[in-house]
């Protein structure tokens, strides 16, 4: 037994040793080539937004926001001395296809930064790449939660940055006593309402029979019995609402249906996670009015920075009727982060960066300011807003100050005791406080995961 | 909220007095003492605290100014603005960075201002819920009849025991029937819920959801009597609503019937009897839905025109593009269906693409007439929602007049002769490519119709064909390839069956089992519902 061992044990400390010295020679050798690419060549940032298939519906504007931003910043007399340049791919709305182009990014192209990524599959798929080639992703989309990587910055609202707030806006302000939870059938609406109902149930007391579970495949379109029985749920003497997470296209045929069985705003208001102002350029508003949306950022907010990035924005594109989101204000915001960032460590260096950018505190477009934490969230004031005819979300009600993201829910009984902290010297995305162990990274089998669904 | 109306009311009530009293001492409403009041009354809105807001808002109520309703209104709607000279303005259009605004006491236009240099006099939710029932007070009152029934619905389950006896009055000078029937109906739910046999009585057989809950709420009454009395109507009233929800599902089915139909016997046509799968059919749907965009962008302001002119016009673009399609790639691959099946997927591709270059990948807006929004109210507990019965009606008069150049036209009668034996038909003189194309396009310009019919449904995007093409090929399939009838019936039978499995089943599973007993079916019957029969169908 013990010869064997002694036996066995050598090899892999020769190897290792090997691996060492050709481990050094790269890093000085890239060291070098660093040196000499700092003074000219411009720092590549990445944008990974699907320009084809259904998805281009929502992230062609993001990235013409970063190419934006990457245009402004370089009139600005770029970052460190050096000029920004884009490096856009097109992911085709094809979720391994992310992970391929994510590759291509990282490895080929030797991006410092990506930006990109709306659907949850997608970024899941992007997790294992990103975090073994060591990237940075800016993910700009509210999100369901329950996930940290060291590798991915998210600015989007997690669940209780958008849908907590909300919810506890119908309590106690609208005086809703019953809820319909609608959703598309994927993961972010899941997750989402799972948290939803143990909140209603355990912090509000809301019975099983005023909370109704519903979930409708993508693009949905024939919404007549479910808006009939919400209507039904809705006419048992108690006011009611409904949350959706209906997702992009779904949306126009559920409020037409609405409008259409005479479902008003003041009868059933219905509150949105996934309607902006993009969304609604497509829909009539005018039978939506009064119905509302929780978000982060709205077009509407009364602030000038908030107007100088709209005069931007519309010059940018050409287009006078051009529209914000919030996703758009999400990027805004962590290209701000990012540069901060860099200034700051004086390189583009991920490591660096990634150590570097928490506690970075930039003004958002609603008058504040956000802050990147040490889980990678970020902190954003919540907003509701009403439906207005124009195709603009009236802010109705926000939050005193602004709440931090929070990467794992307080609400669902696996996720409790976990916290995210990526300083030193913790450096977990999922710590549990209880048995005091980090889980560390599961990218590749979430990202296996989300794929075979 | 019922505290804001009884509040309101009483107010309004009260002063209704002095109002007609001053109405003959006053003149018009714009002249200068008057004004300088309003601004006053205006000034006391734009303060910080909600509460002094709230009282200026029964202020305005109180007043006798004729405009108050129009303020109230535009305070609500967000449109009553401020400029940087303190000056009250009412926002006309809020679109775009500048925006029209008149001054608020004069009516008279003032040009375009900078949404910079407005300031808009801010409400909660708790003074939007007190200006629309200040609204729906004012309105009781209102020459205008449409008015005073929007405000007697809102009534019912509001009325509390103050408001008993103005509505009483209320009701006396009533002439509209239908505001008289709303308000005794809002009185009698009042009165079961307090426990009277009056209020009892008076809901029976009513199918209005506040009054089931107030008979509910009367059968937990002390009184037996009143109670039992209760319970029988609710009894008879479950019963009534049970029968309604029933016609209500057929309804649903058979509109979402109707939409299969449409989407799914264009390629009856192509499919069924030209033998030609045609993945882009889809797509030809959704240009027959931008065309239907394109008509409402040339005739701004008069969509329901545009929506008719695009009959025929969505009709036209579909069937050219169809014609480009069979002479440009169909043609060519005759008879091996597996290339013609990719050829077209490819197509589909680049139709969806091409819109997202050339157009935009966002969806289009596409706005619904106003004679066909809303719902016809057939009674309380029932209302059948227009655009879908219009769709309904469309989908019959397409499939008719399918059925008639099938059946009656020379077309018809060639398109059925090249089908059954084409190398019979061209000896005895009938040009079977010109047939060929012919029908193509009669299949297309049927989709381009089904597209115009869904942009009142659905998304005007690139990816509304997607959505459809699957559901179609079903349809066809389980109808009997090559049978108008049969797609007919199974377009509808198929949306009846998802509808009624829908309520428990939900909706993705009720599409799941609706796969699986087409699937089974076919195992069964293999040529569907309406085989053909004779030579044709060993073809």
């Amino acid at each position: 037994m013990n010869t064997l061992k002694r036996s066995t044990h050598p090899r892999p400390f020769l190897s290792r040793g090997r691996f060492a010295t050709a481990l050094l020679t790269a890093a000085v050798m890239g060291a070098s080539a660093q040196a000499i690419a700092q003074d000219d060549d411009p720092i590549k940032v990445g944008i990974l937004h699907s320009l084809s298939g259904t998805m281009a519906i929502s992230e062609t504007v993001l990235k013409d926001t970063v190419e934006m931003l990457i245009e402004q910043q370089n009139e600005a007399g770029g970052l460190l001395g050096r000029q920004l340049e884009a490096v856009v791919v097109d992911p085709a709305s094809n979720w391994p296809l992310f992970a391929e182009r994510a590759r291509e990014l990282l490895a080929q192209e030797e991006v410092d930064v990506i930006f990109g990524n709306w659907t949850s599959v997608s970024r899941k798929a992007v997790l294992p790449v990103v975090e073994e080639l060591n990237g940075l992703l800016f993910y700009p989309v509210q999100y369901e939660g329950e996930e940290s990587s060291e590798n991915v910055f998210y600015t989007g609202a997690a669940p209780n940055q958008q849908a907590i707030p909300a919810v506890e806006y119908l309590i106690n302000e609208v005086g809703i006593e019953r809820f319909a939870l609608v959703g598309t059938d994927y993961v972010y609406p899941r997750t989402t309402n799972r948290i939803l109902e143990a909140f209603l149930k355990d912090e509000h007391g809301i019975a099983e029979e005023d909370i109704m579970v519903n979930y409708t495949p993508f693009g949905h379109s024939d919404w007549q019995n479910i808006v009939a029985e919400i209507r039904r749920f809705g006419e048992e003497g108690k006011p009611t609402a409904v949350i959706s997470t209906v997702n992009g296209d779904a949306n126009v045929p559920f409020y037409t249906e609405l409008s259409n069985q005479g479902i008003d705003a003041a009868d059933i208001p219905v509150v949105a996670f996934s309607v902006g102002e993009q969304e609604l350029t497509g829909i009539d508003t005018g039978p939506l009015v009064g119905h509302l949306a929780a978000w982060n950022y709205f077009m509407s907010v009364d602030n000038d920075d908030n107007y100088d990035f709209i005069d931007a924005w519309i010059e940018y594109t050409g287009d006078d009727m051009a529209v914000t989101n919030d996703p758009m204000e999400a990027h805004y915001i962590g290209f701000n982060m990012w540069a901060e960032a860099v200034r700051k460590a004086g390189t583009t260096d991920v490591d660096t960066v990634k150590d570097a950018i928490i506690g970075v505190t930039v003004p958002n477009l609603s008058g504040g300011y956000a802050a990147m934490m040490p889980n990678h969230h970020i902190t954003k004031p919540v907003l509701i807003g009403e439906i207005q005819n124009n195709g603009q979300f009236d802010i109705v009600w926000q939050t005193p100050s602004t709440v931090a993201g929070d990467a794992w829910s307080d609400y669902l009984p696996g996720s409790r005791d976990l916290i995210a902290d990526w300083r030193k010297p913790m450096e977990c995305g999922n710590f549990n406080v209880v048995n005091g162990s980090c889980g560390g990274s599961t990218a590749a089998e979430e990202a296996e995961a989300a794929l075979a669904e | 909220m019922r505290r804001f109306l009884s509040l309101a009311l009483l107010c309004f009530l009260l002063l209704g007095i002095t109002l007609t009293a001053q109405a003959q001492s006053t003149d018009a409403a714009s002249n200068p003492t008057n004004d300088a009041a309003a601004l006053e009354l205006l000034e006391a809105l734009d303060v910080e605290s909600y509460t002094a807001k709230g009282e200026a808002i029964t202020a305005i109520l109180q007043s006798d100014d004729e405009r108050a309703r129009d303020w109230l209104q535009a305070l609500l709607d967000g449109r009553l603005q401020r400029t940087d000279n303190g000056r009250f303005v009412l926002v006309l259009e809020n679109r775009g960075r500048d925006w029209p605004v008149a001054d608020v006491l004069t009516g008279e236009a003032l040009g375009e201002m900078s949404r910079r240099d407005l300031e808009r006099v801010g409400i909660n939710n708790n003074l939007r819920n007190q200006l629309r029932s200040a609204i729906a007070v004012v309105d009781l009152y209102s020459p205008n009849v449409e008015r005073r029934r929007t405000s007697a619905e809102r009534l019912l389950g509001e009325v509390d025991g103050e408001l008993v006896q103005p509505i009483n009055d209320l009701i006396e000078q009533e002439e509209d029937d239908q505001v008289r029937y709303r308000l005794t109906q809002a009185v009698a739910i009042y009165r079961a819920e307090a426990g009277e046999m009056a209020g009892v009585e008076a809901l029976d057989g009513s199918l209005h959801p506040r009054s089931r809950v107030a008979l509910s709420r009367a059968v937990n009454g002390d009184d037996p009597v009143i109670a039992n009395a209760a319970a029988a109507s609710l009894a008879g009233i479950e019963q009534q609503l049970k029968i309604n929800r029933g016609l209500e599902t057929l309804y649903f089915g058979l509109s979402l019937g109707s939409v299969l139909v449409l989407a799914a016997i264009g390629l009856a046509i192509t499919f069924g009897v030209m033998g030609v799968i045609n993945m882009a059919h889809g797509e030809l749907m959704m240009l027959g839905a931008y065309t239907t965009w394109a008509m409402q962008q040339l005739l701004p302001g008069q969509p329901g025109l545009a929506l008719i002119l695009s009959i025929p016009a969505g009709f036209m673009v579909a069937a050219l593009a169809g014609v480009a399609i069979e002479r440009g790639v169909i043609q060519f691959l005759k008879g091996r269906p597996l290339e013609t099946l990719l050829a077209t997927f490819g197509i589909s591709l680049i139709l969806q693409q091409l819109v997202r270059t050339v157009i935009s990948p966002l969806n289009r807006t596409v706005i619904t007439p106003e004679w066909m929004s809303g719902s016809l109210v057939v009674n309380d507990a029932l209302s059948l929602t227009l655009n879908r019965m219009y769709v309904l009606g469309f989908a019959l008069v397409v499939f008719a007049g399918l059925m008639l150049i099938m059946r009656r036209t020379r077309l018809g009668l060639e398109v059925r002769a090249v089908t059954q034996n084409r190398a019979m038909a061209r000896s005895m003189g009938i040009r079977a490519t010109r047939v060929d194309i012919m029908t193509f396009a009669l299949g297309s310009g049927v989709a381009g119709l089904a597209g115009v019919a869904l942009s009142q449904l659905t998304n005007v995007g690139p990816n509304l064909g997607q959505n459809y093409i699957i559901d179609s090929f079903m349809v066809v399939v389980f109808g009997g390839v090559g049978n108008l009838w049969g797609t007919l019936v199974a377009g509808l039978s198929l949306g009846v069956i998802n509808q009624v499995l829908e309520p428990w089943a939900g909706a993705v599973l009720a599409k799941i089992i609706v796969l699986v007993f087409i699937i089974l079916f076919i195992q069964k019957r293999p040529r569907g519902l309406f085989p053909q029969k004779g030579r044709a169908a060993e073809g």
